[in-house]
């Protein structure tokens, strides 16, 4: 059994930093490389990708990354964990498998599968398992034609057995981010997973590591001026042992920082309740997070607990629920306030006018009060300018269509000192709604496939 | 006592759970958190994001990390895809927290 392993982040998300894979590869030693493409809206544009195709429906961005580092995973022994497969992960495999034969190389590619429960819907609600809303408790019923994706978040395990198996890529449809990270480590230390302060320390390094460089250095409010070299910004590793006790740190020689600010910082990033911190393996206990920084980018982490995990799935699924369409107009100084605000009641006077239908209609003043609303400070009651941003949604695509149409007619037929109109007209895109719901684990089977490419 | 703005006490990370905007408040330094924790009540954080925040605010402690949690409910427009908003992900949340003057006794060293 090692000592230590060290498993990089490559990507906190599917349009991340294209470099810093390659970047985790060569700048210095790892042992595994974990990547994330998968956000809640994800799943349902593969799924219509593989409704048009269906040798798509996977991140295709994950094929050409491997062409770019697999010489490395190979000659280094870096084994490779991602959720790039989404609704296809076989395709993706074949994609991954096609790279490595042209580049004669021989690896070993495992997938994980049993997470997309679209086509089972349906027999599942008549077996019992109803996916209600889980925030809502609303039926699923009203919305079941609309339903565009429906995927479980599966967790450690299936990863873990294909580790066992000898993969050396691995491809997972949906799985949770923080079980890429604690996947490596049941498996080199052998943990038990019914130890649940280790499923919570694994949990909680995937958990610090799974937006990448925002754990080092990234978004970081404590101090960011004095962060170094963000150009080239190191993302984070996590060196785990045996005892359930890691660090983070990152490469050396890279931009960045790696801190007890940085890492607490991450630690506090979309967490609801720190004591019930729920995944598919655990519940971990934020609240027993203990950092010490030692100095040279590298904090201790220690004192984690967890409790023992229900006996449930989060299902994440998607529907389509109408069009939104987005269009900004930049007003200069003098009174750039109030001739966005004309503008805004021009605009919304003529949509009324033409009697089109809108669930939601919202205007925000960039400059001025977008982000921060009621709160933003009157400080500069005359800004030099002001961009006005206006957003609707309705379920009927032609208002939404014919609301694209009226912003340009602003800059001749509205209040003066009117520029920022490159782009072209907005046009109508689909609203994807998020249903979260939960279905028993028994109810799912995670399947893993290895295959071997011989060159 | 006196006054002075959460921003010097305090950094901050906020993120999105649905239509919820998550905000992490964590003290600058330890001596801060017992000052920090005792000012930001849920009623004082709802009442600070009166116009943004439209549904109930959840308030957890972190004394491991000198820090606080807050869970503020119906914030981000629906979330997601649905919203409109600009910062349909809550991203900005973090400063807009770290705008609240605080009351702190008069020799507080910051």
């Amino acid at each position: 059994m090692k000592d230590s392993i060290r498993i990089a982040s490559g990507q906190g998300f599917w349009g991340d930093l294209l470099s810093a894979p390659l970047d985790q590869v060569t700048k210095g030693p790892i042992d595994y490389l974990v990547m994330d493409y998968l956000a809640e809206v994800t799943m349902s544009i593969v799924q219509k990708q593989k409704l048009k195709d269906p040798r798509l429906g996977y991140a295709r961005d994950l094929v050409s990354t491997v062409d770019e580092i697999l010489p490395h995973l190979a000659s280094k022994g870096i084994t490779m964990i991602s959720n790039g497969g989404g609704v296809n992960p076989e395709a993706c495999r074949d994609a991954v498998l096609e790279v490595a034969r042209r580049q004669g190389i021989s690896i070993k590619v495992g997938i994980v599968t049993g997470d997309d429960i679209l086509d089972s819907i349906d027999e599942l609600g008549a077996a019992g398992a109803p996916l209600k809303n889980m925030e809502s408790g609303e039926d699923l019923a009203p919305v079941r034609e609309k339903v565009l994706s429906a995927n479980v978040y599966l967790g450690a395990a299936p990863i873990v057995e294909a580790l066992r198996q000898g993969a050396q890529i691995i491809i997972t449809g949906r799985t949770t981010d923080t079980g890429l990270t604690l996947a490596p480590m049941i498996h080199e230390f052998g943990w038990d997973m019914r130890d649940w302060n280790r499923m919570a320390a694994g949990t909680i390094a995937g958990h610090i590591i799974e937006c990448g460089a925002q754990s080092s250095g990234g978004n970081y409010m404590e101090d960011w001026r004095s962060v170094p070299d963000m150009a080239n910004v190191g993302f984070p590793i996590i060196e785990a042992l045996p005892s359930g006790e890691f660090f983070v740190t990152k490469h050396a020689g890279t931009g960045g920082r790696v801190s007890r600010g940085t890492v607490a910082e991450q630690c506090l990033y979309e967490i609801g309740d720190p004591r019930n911190y729920i995944t598919p393996d655990v519940i971990a206990d934020f609240t027993t997070i203990h950092l010490e920084d030692l100095g040279d980018d590298r904090v201790r982490v220690h004192g984690i607990e967890g409790r023992e995990n229900t006996p449930f799935y989060k299902v994440s699924m998607s529907y389509s629920d109408g069009y939104s369409a987005f269009a900004t107009l930049t007003y200069a100084w003098p009174e750039a306030i109030d001739k966005a605000r004309a503008g805004d009641a021009i605009l919304r006077a003529r949509l009324e006018r033409l009697g089109l239908q809108f669930d939601e209609i919202l205007t925000e003043y960039v400059g001025y009060n977008a982000c921060h609303g009621p709160l933003s400070e009157a400080v500069n009651p005359d800004p030099q300018e002001v961009m006005m941003r206006i957003g609707v949604r309705s379920h009927d695509i032609k208002s939404v269509e014919r609301f694209g149409k009226e912003i340009a007619p602003l800059i001749l037929t509205g209040p003066p000192n009117v520029t920022g109109f490159a782009g072209g007209r907005p046009r109508p895109s689909e609203v994807v709604a998020y249903w979260p719901a939960l279905i028993e684990k028994t109810r799912i089977d995670p399947r893993v496939k290895i295959e071997v490419v011989e060159s | 006592m006196k006054q002075v703005q959460l921003l010097s006490l305090a950094h901050a990370r906020s993120g999105d759970k649905g239509d919820a905007g998550n905000v992490g408040v964590i003290a600058r330094r330890p001596e801060y958190y017992p000052i920090i924790a005792a000012a930001l009540t849920t009623k004082r954080v709802k009442e600070h994001f009166t116009g943004i925040c439209h549904g109930p605010v959840e308030r957890f402690e972190l004394p491991n990390l000198h820090a606080l949690n807050f869970l503020l409910h119906n914030t981000l427009g629906g979330g997601g895809t649905v919203s409109l908003k600009l910062d349909a992900q809550g991203k900005t949340l973090s400063s807009a927290m770290l705008r609240m003057m605080i009351d702190v006794p008069e020799d507080l060293a910051i």
